[in-house]
């Protein structure tokens, strides 16, 4: 363990000596551990030397977050994106750059202009070289604001159902928009409601009375002199949400507004000045940057949320005493309960188990990427399967495990000030963003069921469902407890568990289909069931590849031996969760169970020790959790009592409401007493 | 006008649901005074107030302090008494909020009542139904919450001036979470350490002033303030008190049990069971509330669900009603079966309390523990599923139930706490395991139990002949609640004596009571559940025949079908463990949960309508009755404070700024 880390947030601080004690003794090399979290001593090196930047200017400072109404908010993070942009030119970061993912990394995330980025980004993706001359330049510079305009109020997930509409007008050039009917509006896309001055709108094309379905129109929606709306462009903030009140999701009414024909990004489909209407390429390449937008969140919003969350949560539970667990001695720590641990290191074990996994998503992507490049899209459909699947779960996990953190932390964990509410008003809008959870488990489970008629058949299967191909192990063989904690042994149990639920799903499909129902009728009466093949096939490759990677850590034999330990929490975690899928046909016995049940718990004591250190390894600083309960050294109540002092709800002790409803109140007593 | 969906919705229904509302509300008459109770509030200007959702903290507590003044003075108006009418009134006064004078009528009222002696009550009593006086009760401290005797709070004896001197020692001693205390009340029900003659007597209850009758200004040597925002609760100012040598007198003691004397003596209270009593009371109505917050969260989601359209079902046809896809009706009926089942066992429980405390003023006591024991585990049962339930209702409205429009954000916030509060769900479960724990020994050595553990006297039997259990599966009917009774009650008998032999293990081989039992809480706290949980499709099942319109059965009995499956293919392991059921019965249980889903189909949107909740009281405009849903979201969002001005002052001040220097 390097010292300097501790001087760089906690600089001169005395450690609250029940978190001091935790540290004493690690296991490993917490800083070790840290660097290879951050991919390499360097990138480490570099994330903090950001973060010392951010943390020292008092403009991005967080201190107030707490206290904001939705306004200031919106404000705030208006002011810190404005900043931003004039620091990194300064420090000659670029957005491309690890730094940028840095900075955000440090102020947590709320910072405008983030939807001005997916709009380049879309810009970028759908439009031909001459658009993105045009338009890029103009975006890089702030000359224009972007937003990204697809979801409608009353159409979501299903593309070809959205309603607003391109008419293209020959005799002017131009495309006429229009949203047709209150369910078209444009609704919830991030920085329409008071920044944007452009959006990419998504319309379904018309040209001469016949429809080609949706397209992205970029379309200026408010002057670049006053920001007042363009003429017959209604727009305006959704309201107040669980979260996200620094954005200013907005909602966008279009009537008969115009733009020039090539407004329309043409770089897969054009329409020629006389209507004709021309496709181009594959769109596969645009197909592959939308699902690499999944992958990227689960790395860069979703895990480290579930990191934050088991930081705090951890460190207060030893700093926090309850009850005796022996009668006359002090209170014990509550992370020394049994039921504590339970709730707990699961969820830290998942949190580590998830960073592996997405490391390996990384790569998976990164050789598709290099493929398809190459024009080779065999990979896509397999790539596009699997990082839905693997969205749906790595969010509902991590959404629930942040709550579970929360909940963990009994009445201070609903104060805001401990920093877990809003971790979790987050991070469950992961949930649905990106693509609804359960939509995608299907397309996840449509993408099985085809390669397991595939490898039944005897034909090749993509690497991720090659073990459909294999025969079914029948038994578990285990005789010991500790055979459990062999990853062998679970690897093959979450195999078994994944083959068997599809092959019973694929088969009931199968039969409905034999049944005489139709294809669509057999699907939709076996989504349930598709759901959970989808899951089993997910938390299969995720028990696998953090066992693999475990297996790659062999030089740091510390690092390796909590890993281990880690992912057999994870691995048990989940079987001792879903026993019936394991019993269910035999493949694993009560008394299997009950063995399995002890190790789980042995684990639980085992990894108590290092709880400490593995959430410290997450190398988040107090600055960036921006919690009353989570902070480096320990002082939980003396946090808490000055941040409340601080509480814009003090500031007067006579309040209004005491002299306006009050004191009438005690006078109108008084007077009927 | 309706909304086509909800119209046709309502006219498939295959029950009336107003029957079943009477059924909810335990009587057509009372359906009828709640009505009533509930026009007084919705009828009266009075209590309009602009859209919480777009108002400061600052600004609801604000409005929540006015609204909490004119419902005391219209509830004395009304002459409204009865406990119950008193309930329905605030209910649709606050909505889902809270009112920062809760504590002054929950808790610190009664406890002058319940623990005043007759001279403390004819002081107090007046000056707090005047209002002239504004309490509340501060009893959880920074660093202490669960664990009462850990409270460091001290209240010291002086008999020169026969006062008591109150201090808060330590940072981790002050009151921390008491609701009202940190701007609306006066005085406030202090629990310390009594010290008297150098001696600790343990924790007492004292009335302590704490602001200037008047100016509302903190006393000399308090301090005393909000405890910032929170997750939930807006409108409450949870706050802190610490003490500086304040002094009281010893009258303040509220002494009905323990007394000082003025000399300092210490007189021992006679009978501390009785705090019970209200405990369980409390519990019942936070099973109450478990069941309530969950039906506002379904009848918000299905009814969305059935205006809701969304991509295709079968190519080429219209996008259908989301309620369509079984997916959906896969999140959403095992909530509403739910829903349903906790109102039933909320009611029992607050049946049951009413009779047991018929029985303390005639002094029989013998049916308390039992009682206080297995509240404490439904509690933490109902109160973590609802919560649960909640966040799932909101998912399943994907994007727009993460609006503040939705109402389901707020249900959840304001309901989430009470899986800590009063009791920590996790504490109130080993609570009952402790008693499943001492009832098994009970049997093991020969005695028998009653009530609702009567189950474990089945188990010595049992052990005599293990074919026994492995013969059972033949017996279990999947389509007979009463067949599923029993199988929830063999889950629940076998893992509480799994629980308790490993306990008896770890016993075995250690010295440390406390540390056996710390090494078996995850086993004693699934033992808890299943028991809790055989409760719940125990006490559904018997309302069944309760219920006179066939119709309503019918439908409720395929509600209650659908929880008992449900519940099952949640933990097949546990059945399939126990040889309750075979492999082929857990797959048949799979199915007939998906076949039952059809079932309740077409009528969900009439089971909702059967909370009838009012849309007030809803506040959502994703569940409002007439399913206009589209246009009354845009009504609202135009509202937003972001929307005040067409161009927001942020483009002026940071936005021009930056595109002016480029």
């Amino acid at each position: 363990m390097a010292p300097t880390r501790y001087l760089r947030s906690s600089a001169s601080r005395d450690v609250n000596p029940d978190l001091d004690i935790e540290r004493k003794t690690p296991s490993f090399d917490v800083e070790k551990l840290t660097t290879i979290l951050d991919g390499g001593a360097e990138n480490t090196r570099v994330r903090r030397a950001v973060e010392a930047v951010i943390h020292s200017d008092p403009v991005f400072s967080r201190e107030d977050k707490y206290f904001l109404s939705q306004n200031e908010s919106y404000e705030a993070a208006v002011k810190k994106a404005v900043h931003l942009k004039k620091m990194m030119h300064q420090m000659k970061w670029s957005w491309a750059g690890p730094e940028s993912k840095y900075c955000n990394r440090a102020l947590g995330g709320e910072v405008a202009f983030t939807l001005h980025t997916v709009f380049m980004e879309s810009i970028l993706a759908l439009s031909t070289d001459e658009q993105t001359a045009k338009w890029i330049p103009l975006a890089e510079n702030y000359r224009i604001l972007g937003s990204y305009a697809q979801t409608e109020l009353g159409h979501g997930t299903y593309i070809r159902g959205f309603e607003t509409t391109a008419t293209f007008n020959i005799s002017t050039q131009e495309f006429v928009l229009n949203t047709p009917k209150i369910s078209a509006m444009k609704w919830w896309p991030g920085e329409l409601g008071r920044s944007a001055t452009h959006t990419v709108v998504f319309a379904q094309l018309y040209i001469k009375g016949k429809c080609y379905g949706v397209h992205p129109f970029i379309v200026q929606i408010r002057s670049l002199h006053d920001h007042s709306p363009a003429p017959g462009v209604t727009v305006g903030d959704i309201g107040p949400k669980m979260d996200f009140n620094h954005n200013d999701n907005g909602y966008l009414l279009l009537q008969d507004v115009r733009v020039p024909r090539e407004n329309m990004l043409s770089r897969f489909c054009e329409v020629l000045a006389d209507g004709t209407y021309v496709k181009r390429g594959s769109e596969k390449i645009n197909y592959f940057n939308m699902i690499i937008i999944r992958v990227k969140m689960l790395s860069n919003e979703v895990v480290p949320t579930l990191m934050k969350a088991c930081i705090i949560a951890i460190r207060y539970s030893v700093v926090r005493r309850q009850s005796e667990l022996k009668p006359g001695d002090q209170e014990a720590k509550i992370l020394d309960y049994q039921t504590q641990q339970q709730k707990l290191l699961p969820v830290l074990a998942t949190a580590y188990a998830f960073h592996f996994m997405n490391e390996y998503t990384n790569e998976l992507f990164s050789k598709g990427y290099r493929e398809i490049k190459q024009k080779n899209f065999d990979s896509l459909p397999e790539l596009h399967a699997f990082s839905s699947g693997l969205k749906a779960i790595v969010t509902e996990h991590s959404t629930a495990g942040v709550e579970t953190c929360r909940k963990a932390c009994g009445g201070h964990g609903y104060s805001l000030l401990s920093g877990l509410p809003s971790l979790y008003t987050r991070l469950a809008a992961s949930c649905t963003y990106e693509g609804e959870n359960t939509v995608l488990l299907l397309q996840t489970a449509r993408f099985l069921v085809k390669c397991l008629g595939a490898a039944h058949s005897g034909q090749p299967v993509p690497p991720s469902v090659a073990y459909l191909s294999a025969v079914n192990s029948e038994r578990c063989l285990v005789r010991d407890k500790r055979d459990f904690l062999q990853p062998d042994v679970y690897v093959e149990a979450y195999r078994h568990v994944a083959i068997r639920v599809l092959s019973s799903a694929a088969a009931k499909l199968q039969a409905l289909v034999q049944s005489g129902a139709e294809q669509h009728e057999a699907w939709h009466q076996c989504t349930v069931q598709l759901v959970h093949a989808a899951k089993a096939h997910c938390h299969y490759h995720v028990v696998k590849s953090f066992a693999e990677a475990v297996e790659k850590l062999g030089q740091e034999a510390g690092i390796q031996r909590i890993m281990k330990h880690l992912c057999g929490l994870f691995a048990l975690h989940g079987i001792f969760s879903n026993t019936g899928d394991f019993l269910h046909d035999g493949y694993i016995s009560g008394d299997q169970v009950d063995m399995m049940t002890a190790s789980y718990l042995d684990l639980l004591a085992i990894v108590r020790k290092d709880a400490v250190p593995l959430v410290d390894a997450f190398d988040f600083t107090d600055e960036t959790l921006n919690s009353a309960l989570g902070s480096y050294d320990g002082h939980v109540y003396q946090r808490l009592y000055q941040w409340a002092r601080k509480s814009p709800s003090n500031t007067k002790q006579a309040n209004q409401a005491y002299e306006n409803y009050l004191k009438p109140l005690f006078q109108n007593g008084l007077s009927k007493l | 006008m309706m909304n086509p969906d909800l119209r046709r919705e309502r006219e498939a229904a295959a029950f009336q649901p107003e029957l079943l509302t009477h059924v909810l509300d335990g009587g057509a008459e009372r359906t009828t005074r709640r009505r009533e109770i509930e026009a007084l509030v919705l009828n009266d200007p009075e209590f309009q107030h602009e859209d919480l959702n777009f108002l400061s903290r600052s600004q609801r507590y604000e409005v929540a302090i006015r609204k909490s003044a004119l419902m005391v003075m219209k509830l004395r108006e009304y002459g409204i008494a009865d406990p119950d009418e008193i309930y329905w009134f605030k209910s649709m006064c606050l909505g889902t909020s809270v009112g920062p004078l809760n504590l002054h009528f929950g808790m610190f009222i009664p406890t002058i009542k319940n623990q005043g002696t007759v001279d403390q009550r004819e002081k107090w009593l007046p000056l707090t139904c005047g209002l002239q006086i504004i309490g509340t009760y501060a009893q959880t401290e920074m660093g202490h919450g669960t664990h009462l005797r850990g409270l460091e709070t001290t209240a010291t004896y002086d008999p020169a001036t026969q006062e008591f001197i109150l201090n808060s020692p330590t940072v981790t001693s002050i009151k921390w979470w008491p609701g009202g205390l940190g701007k609306t009340s006066n005085h406030a029900i202090v629990l310390a350490q009594l010290y008297t003659q150098g001696q600790c007597k343990g924790l007492h209850a004292f009335i302590v002033p704490i602001r200037q009758l008047g100016t509302h200004e903190p006393l000399p040597g308090i301090t005393v303030g909000d405890i910032g925002p929170k997750f939930g609760y807006d409108e409450m100012d949870n706050g802190y008190l610490k003490m500086d040598n304040f002094r009281i007198p010893r009258e303040n003691m509220l002494m009905k049990y323990a007394k000082v004397e003025p000399d300092g003596t210490y007189v021992k209270p006679l009978n501390d069971k009785l705090t019970y009593g209200t405990m369980v009371f409390i519990r019942s109505i936070i099973v109450g509330d478990s069941a309530r917050s969950l039906s506002r969260a379904c009848t918000i989601a299905i009814r969305y669900s059935a205006v809701r359209h969304q991509s295709e079902l079968k190519p080429g046809e219209p996008e259908p009603q989301i309620l369509d896809y079984q997916t959906q009706q896969y999140k959403l009926f095992p909530l509403l079966a739910t829903a349903y089942a906790f109102h039933f066992v909320g009611a029992y429980m607050k049946e049951t309390y009413l009779r047991i405390t018929g029985d303390i003023s005639e002094g029989d006591l013998s049916q308390l523990p039992e009682l206080h024991a297995l509240t404490a585990g439904l509690k933490a049962f109902t109160s973590w599923i609802a919560n649960a339930g909640i966040e799932e209702c909101r998912m399943a409205c994907g994007g727009h139930g993460y609006s503040r429009c939705s109402g389901l954000p707020d249900i959840y916030v304001t309901f989430t706490p009470s899986c800590t509060y009063e009791g920590e769900n996790t504490v109130m479960m080993l609570q009952t395991a402790r008693f499943l724990v001492k009832c098994y020994a009970q049997v093991s050595s020969g005695q028998l139990v009653s009530g609702m553990v009567s189950y474990l006297n089945d188990l010595s039997g049992q052990r005599i002949q293990p074919q026994q259990v492995a013969a059972r599966p033949t017996t279990v009917h999947i389509n007979d609640p009463a067949s599923l009774v029993e199988a929830y009650k063999v889950r629940a008998s076998r893992l509480v004596e799994a629980a308790a032999k490993n306990l008896q293990g770890e016993l075995n081989r250690r010295e440390s009571k406390e540390d056996a039992w710390n090494r078996t809480s995850v086993d004693l706290v699934r033992a808890s559940e299943a028991h809790c949980h055989y409760v719940v499709v125990k006490l559904f099942t018997a309302k069944l025949s309760e219920i006179s319109d066939a119709a309503v059965r019918a439908i409720m009995t395929s509600l209650c079908l659908l929880y008992a499956l449900h519940g099952i293919s949640k933990h097949t392991g546990d059945f399939l463990q126990g040889g309750i059921l075979t492999d082929a019965q857990v797959t048949q249980v799979y199915q007939q949960v998906k076949d039952l889903l059809a079932v309740i189909r077409p009528n969900a949107v009439a089971l909702v309508d059967s909370f009838d909740f009012h849309d007030s009281h809803l506040g959502s405009v994703l569940g409002r009755y007439d399913g206009n849903i589209y246009e009354n979201m845009f009504e609202w969002a135009k509202k937003s404070p972001l929307n005040k001005t067409e161009v927001h002052e942020s483009f002026h001040k940071h936005l021009k700024p930056m595109q002016a220097k480029l």
